[in-house]
């Protein structure tokens, strides 16, 4: 419909590109400000304000809150969080991702009878809210001895992921037609073998996004790692929660905003790279689900 | 495969059976793992805490009936109901700004715009980054005494003055502020996809008549993307009704507990105050908040596709 619209100068479009460029500085500046904040000295912060850059540009917010920083009672900066929130997202996301795809293939290619159902029940339980389930869970895992473990926080990440990665593989398989799928198993290929061989090969976009989504949503949960892990065993955005709101001494915002800068980096750099997919699982995940 | 190679004889008729039996019960094996990790850790917990939001429950779980008790208790507790009002501001505030900010920025950007591309990536990144994250950012903006208020004063308004923050009547406001930031990208992207779809044609023979590009937008484009709308409200109020991290890494639910939601009310009273059934209570009560949000809109969803 873009076509209708005549280019050219006109004052209306002067304006148009003026708030355009107005609400694009507004999403920029608090990435700017955040930036801008953990390079400077605490000193540097007290004397200057939100906007101006650095007097005296510095590491030391970086290496503070990656190696020294008090995430509550440790003092040991938040680098091994970050790297439990690997641990953590990794295996979470490979096996929520294989597992839908498998499902999807099920649930849209060889349909039985309750299958439509046991789908409607996956759809429900992506708008389920979590509250509802974390007692259980907690005695759950508890009882299972994964209470404040890595193990359980990818066994959780699993459980309430499936739903969705089952939904972006099922509506994607929905779209390939039948035909493609008889005339395989006349020629005698079987369950594993579609899949494989006819299925797989045209997979990947839906792989992307599917992976892409996993990755942000566990990275950046919150909820089951503040519930089901403790000490050690924390990700990152609750070591840098507690961080942030622990206050013991002089509070030292680059250090607060250099972790918040290493909280964000993985999926903003996902982002970057694969905003594409980033976007079409955000839209698949909310108009379809 | 093993006893197909040990009995050779054999193989001709029995595994062709048993293949096949097991081509028609592969799929229903596939699934199964996922059929139960769902079916217990979404249907039955969902089931184990209506059963506790019934007990007295405290920092153990107790199973003693004690009938609709808690959730009677819940009406009663001032903070609950704080954190009622307090969905109702923010979810309000926030799905009314992220609409408007969404559509006016979608229509702007459809108009051929240069670098739409990097705009678009520009306004989406947010939606990128943890609640957690956006939280401490705009914790810090809104810093009292370093934040924006230091840097209006640098810039020469001396009489500014900015603590919603800390201000028990304006904080929840203050939060508002750091998910419309967050969420909008996204809504604005909702739309822009939706104004893709709008078919040309009509727009054309409506100019052909004469009718102003605002006009047209009004009264014939914005009506048919009531669909993104609805979907855009669900996706928002559900983000709303299960906000949790944002308001912890802001306040907390201070000052006090002035920015409680019902997510950190449930979260406080199951996990630290060794509440579990009034704990329990709430989170079926934003169940049912949510459900009376998604069962009529799933209703509609599903009722269209079968007249498709």
């Amino acid at each position: 419909m873009t076509d209708v619209v005549r280019t050219g100068f006109r004052p209306s479009r002067v304006a148009i590109y003026g708030v355009l460029l107005l609400a694009a500085l507004v999403y920029l500046i608090p990435l700017f400000i955040m930036l801008v904040t953990s390079f400077k000295t605490p000193m540097d912060i007290r004397t200057g304000n939100l906007m101006a850059l650095p007097t005296d540009w510095t590491t030391i917010g970086w290496t503070k809150a990656w190696s020294e920083a008090c995430t509550g009672v440790e003092c040991n900066g938040i680098s091994g969080y970050f790297w439990n929130s690997f641990k953590m997202t990794v295996p979470a996301v490979l096996i929520s991702t294989l597992l839908g795809a498998f499902n999807g293939y099920v649930l849209s290619k060889w349909k039985f009878r309750g299958s439509d159902l046991f789908f409607g029940m996956l759809l429900f339980g992506c708008f389920v809210p979590f509250q509802v389930v974390l007692l259980p869970m907690a005695a759950t895992l508890g009882q299972l001895g994964l209470a404040n473990t890595t193990t359980g926080l990818v066994l959780v990440h699993v459980i309430y992921g499936v739903a969705f990665t089952t939904l972006f593989f099922r509506n994607y398989y929905v779209a390939i037609p039948d035909a493609l799928i008889k005339a395989a198993r006349l020629d005698g290929a079987g369950f594993f073998t579609i899949f494989f061989r006819i299925l797989l090969p045209m997979s990947t976009p839906i792989f992307m996004v599917s992976l892409i989504w996993q990755f942000t949503q566990i990275w950046n949960d919150f909820l089951f790692g503040v519930v089901f892990a403790s000490g050690d065993s924390q990700p990152i955005t609750v070591a840098l929660n507690n961080l942030v709101n622990t206050s013991t001494g002089v509070k030292e915002y680059n250090v607060d905003m250099a972790a918040a800068m290493i909280a964000a980096l993985p999926t903003l750099v996902v982002y970057i790279v694969a905003g594409k997919y980033f976007i079409r699982g955000l839209t698949a995940g909310s108009v379809k689900g | 495969m093993e006893h197909i190679q040990r009995h050779p004889a054999r193989v001709a008729r029995a595994p062709s059976r048993l293949l096949d039996g097991l081509q028609r019960w592969l799929p229903k094996l596939v699934v199964a793992p996922t059929f139960v990790l769902v079916g217990i850790g979404i249907y039955g917990y969902m089931l184990w805490t209506g059963v506790l939001s019934f007990t007295s429950s405290s920092f153990l779980p107790v199973y003693d009936f004690v009938g609709f008790d808690q959730y009677a208790k819940l009406m009663s507790n001032d903070r609950w109901l704080t954190a009622s009002v307090n969905l109702g501001i923010f979810g309000g505030l926030f799905i009314l700004s992220c609409l408007l900010i969404g559509v006016v920025l979608a229509i702007f950007l459809d108009q051929k715009i240069r670098q739409e591309g990097a705009i678009r990536t520009i306004y989406l990144y947010p939606m990128a980054l943890s609640m957690i994250v956006t939280g401490t950012v705009w914790k810090w903006i809104l810093n009292p005494s370093l934040g924006l208020e230091k840097l209006m004063h640098d810039w020469g308004w001396t009489t500014f003055s900015f603590d919603w923050l800390v201000s028990s009547d304006m904080a929840i406001y203050t939060i508002v502020m750091a998910a419309v930031w967050q969420a909008s990208g996204f809504v604005m992207a909702l739309f822009l996809a939706g104004l893709r779809g709008v078919d040309s044609s009509i727009i054309r023979a409506a100019r052909v008549d004469g009718a102003s590009l605002p006009l047209i937008y009004w009264k014939i484009i914005l009506p048919s993307l009531r669909p993104v709308f609805f979907s855009a409200v669900m996706v928002l109020a559900h983000i709303a009704i299960k906000s949790f991290d944002l308001v912890m890494a802001m306040t907390a639910g201070g000052p006090g507990y002035s920015t409680d939601l019902p997510a950190v009310f449930m979260y406080a009273h199951t996990f630290t105050r060794g509440q579990m059934g009034l704990g329990s209570a709430s989170a079926m009560l934003m169940l049912g908040a949510i459900l009376a949000l998604i069962v009529p809109y799933l209703y509609s969803e599903l009722r269209e596709k079968r007249h498709d």
